[in-house]
């Protein structure tokens, strides 16, 4: 018999009154692996994973946690699963300390383990010093860590995360995505939401895109990527008069040459690192003087545009600024 | 997509016991004793001000209404204390609508507990916090010559009735607190109830004096059964007068009465708004 996924969401709907939250969403996570979850705000992200955590009951459809029903085996999948939401739920009075002491009773984990997991937790997340400090005076990514870390007292094998960096600064946010890895390694399952195109791009072996509650692609970032269109050559020229000359050249070499007017910088459609070159030692030849050439992929924003039409929370995004060119890889000749 | 070094050990599951309701709720208790010994500001409401009252009204108003039977101090001090129960509920409602809009019950839902433990845990944790109102006041009381006249047996007996009373204003707090969305809106809500219910009453001067209509409700008031019940019970005045209204010629019976009558409608009703509200 094989194992049943982690997850697994069949036509999962929940319905506001006339409002379709979440319409019909179906994906399967299988174990020690990571989904992520993207879409802008208000898509039903967050319902989604409410409803997968036992917190809000399915209007139709099924989900299946561990092997468990949500509906039916609430109890089972608490048992199996952590959640850290997304605003930092813990409790802002007691101390770090207190936070695991009171979280580990509730999953009814024995005084033993919580003090000695709880150490380790808390040197992992690099929170010992604060440990006995009451988390009012805690910045963002220390309650961030903290929150993960009573998400694990119980090293549940599956892990629900809700936007678990919004709001936090670069470095706290690469720290956290440093924690997850790890504990991907260590073969926990997860979930993650996120408005961010990088963070999945980063850390997701799957994504699922949803806008308005329902799926509007599902596959690796590259698939998702490839769908968005290939990838492409841009060329920078050093003079804006050498133009013509440059396009004339770039189409003997690509079906599609787009110049951007008033600008130094030409775009052509390029299968991939081979045609980058090609088109690098053709402009090494012809003479025409080069700022800059690179080979373009599609970012996952372009992807999400492509998809939706719109653009996801322009300018929240962090590192995936709308208005610059797109990141290039290689280097001038 | 992982880079790993060296192969991490997968960690150990520990055993999970699902906690009882009992080891649940006292987790929780727990948790709301430490947030008011960590900020003992929490209890301004039932220990300064209910002082505060006390001090005012046997000072300042105390002079000018007069009370058949009691000086005025042993009069005010069983009103202010019901005062105190009955405003268990605005401080239940508060914590839970705070629990809740922090997402912090949430939190607790996920984990595997008895569904009941977060209400369990929060109604006994607003008992223990009004109840130290109680005994705040009742220091005061005794310093300022309130006293307990009837021996001990009725004495706590009072006093059992006031945590009964308390009991079933929790549920209204419930209720009210799975209701509204912000601390805000269930403060404002519960001090614009909670003043004409405590105040239109015999809590703080006869309702003999009161124009006929309004003695009426003030008869009927459940908080002025449970007053007059304590008054009796200590011994801090007259049974009330012969035309007094039927409840405040038997006030024990009708004020355990009053709280069963209470909890029964507002346990099902607080009970089925937590429910809808922590479901979507």
């Amino acid at each position: 018999m094989t194992a049943p996924p982690a997850v697994e969401a069949v036509d999962l709907s929940k319905h506001f009154g006339e409002h379709r939250a979440v319409d019909g969403v179906s994906f399967v996570v299988p174990t020690g692996t990571v989904l992520g979850l993207l879409g802008p705000n208000g898509a039903g992200k967050t319902t989604l994973v409410r409803m997968l955590t036992t917190l809000s009951v399915p209007t139709a459809g099924t989900g299946r946690v561990a092997g468990f029903d949500v509906r039916e085996q609430p109890d089972l999948v608490r048992r199996s699963i952590g959640l850290t939401g997304q605003a930092a739920t813990v409790d802002e009075i007691l101390t770090g300390r207190e936070n695991l002491r009171l979280i580990g009773s509730l999953y009814g984990l024995s005084r033993a383990h919580v003090r000695r997991a709880g150490d380790e937790l808390l040197e992992r997340f690099d929170l010992a010093d604060a440990a006995d400090r009451p988390v009012k005076g805690y910045s963002g990514g220390m309650r961030r860590r903290l929150d993960l870390a009573v998400s694990l007292l119980a090293v549940p094998p599956i892990l629900f995360l809700d936007e678990p960096t919004t709001g936090l600064d670069p470095q706290s946010r690469s720290g956290l995505w440093d924690v997850l890895r790890d504990l991907v390694a260590e073969g926990t399952t997860l979930v993650l939401t996120t408005q961010y195109l990088e963070e999945a791009d980063h850390l997701a072996d799957e994504i699922v895109v949803v806008d308005r509650g329902r799926v509007i692609a599902a596959g690796t970032p590259t698939q998702l990527k490839d769908r968005a269109g290939r990838a492409s050559v841009v060329v920078t020229l050093t003079h804006a008069a050498d133009l013509d000359a440059a396009a004339a050249l770039m189409r003997d070499h690509s079906p599609e040459v787009h110049v951007e007017p008033g600008s130094r910088r030409l775009t052509a459609q390029a299968g991939g690192l081979r045609d980058m070159t090609r088109i690098a030692a053709v402009f090494d030849d012809s003479g025409i003087e080069l700022d800059d050439l690179g080979l373009a992929r599609p970012s996952l924003d372009d992807v999400f545009l492509h998809l939706t039409g719109h653009r996801a929370e322009p300018g929240t995004a962090p590192g995936t600024d709308p208005e610059s060119a797109p990141a290039t890889e290689g280097a001038a000749p | 997509m992982t880079v790993t070094q060296t192969p991490p050990r997968a960690p150990v599951r520990p055993e999970i016991r699902p906690p009882s309701l009992l080891r649940a709720s006292s987790a929780i208790v727990w948790r709301n004793l430490v947030h008011i010994r960590r900020m003992p500001e929490m209890l301004l409401d039932v220990t300064v001000q209910s002082v505060m009252f006390v001090l005012l009204f046997a000072y300042v108003f105390g002079g000018a209404i007069a009370v058949a039977g009691a000086s005025y101090k042993e009069f005010l001090l069983p009103g202010i204390m019901v005062q105190t129960m009955v405003f268990a509920s605005a401080v239940v409602a508060m914590g839970l609508t705070s629990d809740l809009q922090k997402g912090i019950v949430d939190r607790f839902r996920s984990l595997p507990v008895p569904r009941s433990s977060v209400l369990v845990g929060r109604s006994i944790s607003s008992l223990i916090h009004s109840s130290i109102g109680v005994a705040v006041m009742a220091v005061t009381g005794l310093l300022i010559g309130w006293r307990v006249r009837n021996g001990v047996v009725d004495g706590v007996l009072a006093f059992a009735l006031l945590l009964l009373f308390g009991f079933a204003m929790i549920w209204l707090g419930i209720w009210v607190g799975s209701l509204m969305r912000t601390v805000e809106a269930v403060q404002g809500f519960m001090f614009t109830v909670m003043f004409p219910l405590t105040f239109v009453a015999n809590t703080f001067a006869p309702p003999e004096s009161m124009p006929a209509w309004l003695r009426t409700i003030a008869e009927w008031n459940p908080v002025s059964a449970l007053t007059q019940a304590c008054r009796e019970l200590w011994g801090n005045g007259l049974p009330a007068p012969a035309d007094a209204a039927w409840p405040l010629q038997h006030p024990v019976l009708v004020s355990v009465g009053w709280s069963l009558l209470l909890t029964a409608v507002f346990a099902p009703l607080a009970v089925a708004a937590f429910r809808r509200r922590s479901r979507d």
